[in-house]
């Protein structure tokens, strides 16, 4: 489904990517991991073309929507993404904000404020705060809406950037199993960056660990459990001596 | 020594850089014009440009059109002073301190209200949202914001032209014992078409300055409400710089 073939990005001179080679299958639930600062955000980022890659290949399905150093526009396939911080547009109301797709497709406002409702209900939330703003919601409430928002376009891949980060225990494992319940409700494939291992765990098919701007462990979640490589270890067990290098 | 040259060849960098990614952006806007209007955002920006400055802007020319009239009687011969008071309120408001004062005044309270929404906007990754929810931001947030500000920046002008001789004819009634219908009647008399118009013309390159350096430093902040702010504070001194020198090349143009 998505195939990234040596992909380099460099901010200032300083390596982000270096090299990444990542295979994602159709439908599968993918999770990125890695300490901050590794390029987690980047990769997904250049797979969104929000960010431009220095060098190498995006294929998704059978588009190659980056090669040598140009976009090409992605036809027939939606994507969907929620953002570390939701990203909810803050003068627009919920229902404009979950429904914000379709308002911009020119659809009327019984079919998206319907479609808000619909989405909304997805996420566990009611209709009562249809006609509020972001900011009149907790943190945890903005992250359901902007999940509900990343899935009204009904995506065919979905992109989940710290879904848990900022979130309470509980809240965060509402989250996880939401995006799990959501995914394959829709069908869609999904790909997550967190350094949140409890999320990683339960929502993943398929773990890929980012260290130095590459790839450098990839397995399932029960694997990640016996692996023997160091920076994998160090970095499940959350152990600050021996820093990875 | 080394340093010196370090210093200039850093300061062109810089200049050439910036003067690039500018002339980018600009490119970018004109694209986005053939493309999707989003006319709701144009008359929510238009609102927000031209109603809701217009008590600023009128109580800055009430001010400046009453200053105006009791500088130039006191300043000036006291003799048939009645017919030149009314005469240079009405030509100094509509050729120079109506739109000039009228656009420092909004670009004051527009640019920097379009630089912190847009800057925030992309420090909390809304922009990048946009993008993925097929919104082209230059589309969706700059393009409304720029018509809104050529439509509505004539129009307020125009408002704070009328407000400004009317600040100096209530000055010259109350204060300087002039006769009101007198003192109309030569303000009539002594404006021409072409002195409210290339006011207006001005205003409409104002509004075109003040909210294209409002969404260029919003787009370009970076690094979180420091990133902000700076791009806020940017805002109005590039476009209240390039109000003055946009008016000295215009009045140039026009009247010389």
């Amino acid at each position: 489904m998505i195939t990234i073939t040596n992909l380099y990005k460099s901010f200032d001179k300083k390596n982000i990517l270096n090299g990444i080679n990542l295979n994602i299958e159709k439908t599968s639930s993918s999770v990125i991991i890695g300490r901050s600062g590794t390029g987690k955000s980047v990769l997904i980022k250049c797979i969104l073309g929000l960010i431009t890659p220095d060098e190498g290949s995006i294929e998704i399905g059978n588009n190659t929507i980056f090669n040598k150093g140009k976009f090409k526009p992605l036809n027939n396939i939606k994507v969907g993404m929620l953002f570390q911080g939701g990203a909810l547009f803050d003068s627009l109301k919920i229902w404009q904000n979950v429904s914000f797709y379709h308002i911009q497709k020119g659809r009327n406002k019984k079919f998206c404020s319907n479609n808000a409702i619909h989405n909304l209900e997805k996420v566990g939330l009611d209709k009562s705060i249809l006609n509020l703003y972001p900011s009149e919601l907790s943190g945890g409430m903005q992250k359901r809406v902007a999940l509900a928002r990343a899935i009204a376009l009904e995506p065919d891949i979905i992109f989940f950037d710290e879904p848990t980060t900022g979130l309470d225990p509980i809240s965060a494992d509402v989250i996880n199993k939401l995006i799990l319940d959501i995914v394959r409700d829709i069908g869609a494939t999904s790909i997550t960056i967190t350094h949140d291992m409890a999320s990683a765990r339960t929502i993943s098919d398929k773990i890929h660990m980012l260290h130095e701007g590459k790839i450098i462990w990839e397995g399932d979640k029960h694997s990640i459990e016996n692996t023997e490589n160091q920076n994998v270890i160090q970095f499940i067990n959350g152990n600050s001596d021996n820093k990875i290098n | 020594m080394l340093n010196i040259t370090g210093s200039i060849g850093s300061v062109i960098i810089f200049f050439f850089n910036e003067t690039g990614k500018f002339f980018i952006f600009f490119v970018s806007i004109i694209k986005a014009l053939i493309g999707k209007w989003y006319f709701k955002n144009i008359f929510t920006q238009s609102i927000f440009v031209g109603y809701f400055s217009l008590p600023v802007v009128a109580l800055t020319s009430f001010f400046t059109g009453g200053a105006l009239a009791l500088q130039i009687y006191y300043g000036g011969n006291q003799f048939n002073s009645e017919t030149i008071v009314s005469s240079i309120v009405a030509l100094g408001i509509t050729r120079e301190l109506g739109p000039v004062l009228g656009g420092i005044v909004v670009a004051g309270r527009v640019s920097a209200a379009i630089a912190a929404e847009i800057g925030t906007m992309k420090v909390t990754e809304q922009i990048d949202a946009l993008k993925t929810l097929s919104a082209e931001p230059i589309s969706y947030l700059v393009v409304p914001r720029i018509i809104s500000g050529i439509i509505m920046l004539p129009l307020l002008i125009l408002f704070a032209d009328i407000i400004g001789i009317m600040g100096g004819w209530f000055i010259g009634v109350q204060s300087l014992g002039f006769n009101g219908s007198v003192y109309m009647q030569n303000t009539i008399n002594f404006l021409e078409i072409s002195d409210i118009t290339s006011g207006l013309i001005k205003a409409s390159v104002f509004g075109l300055l003040i909210t294209l350096m409002g969404c260029y430093q919003g787009f370009n902040s970076k690094g979180g409400a420091q990133g902000v702010g700076r791009a806020t504070t940017n805002a109005v001194v590039s476009s209240s710089v390039l109000i003055l020198a946009s008016n000295y090349i215009m009045t140039n143009l026009f009247f010389t």
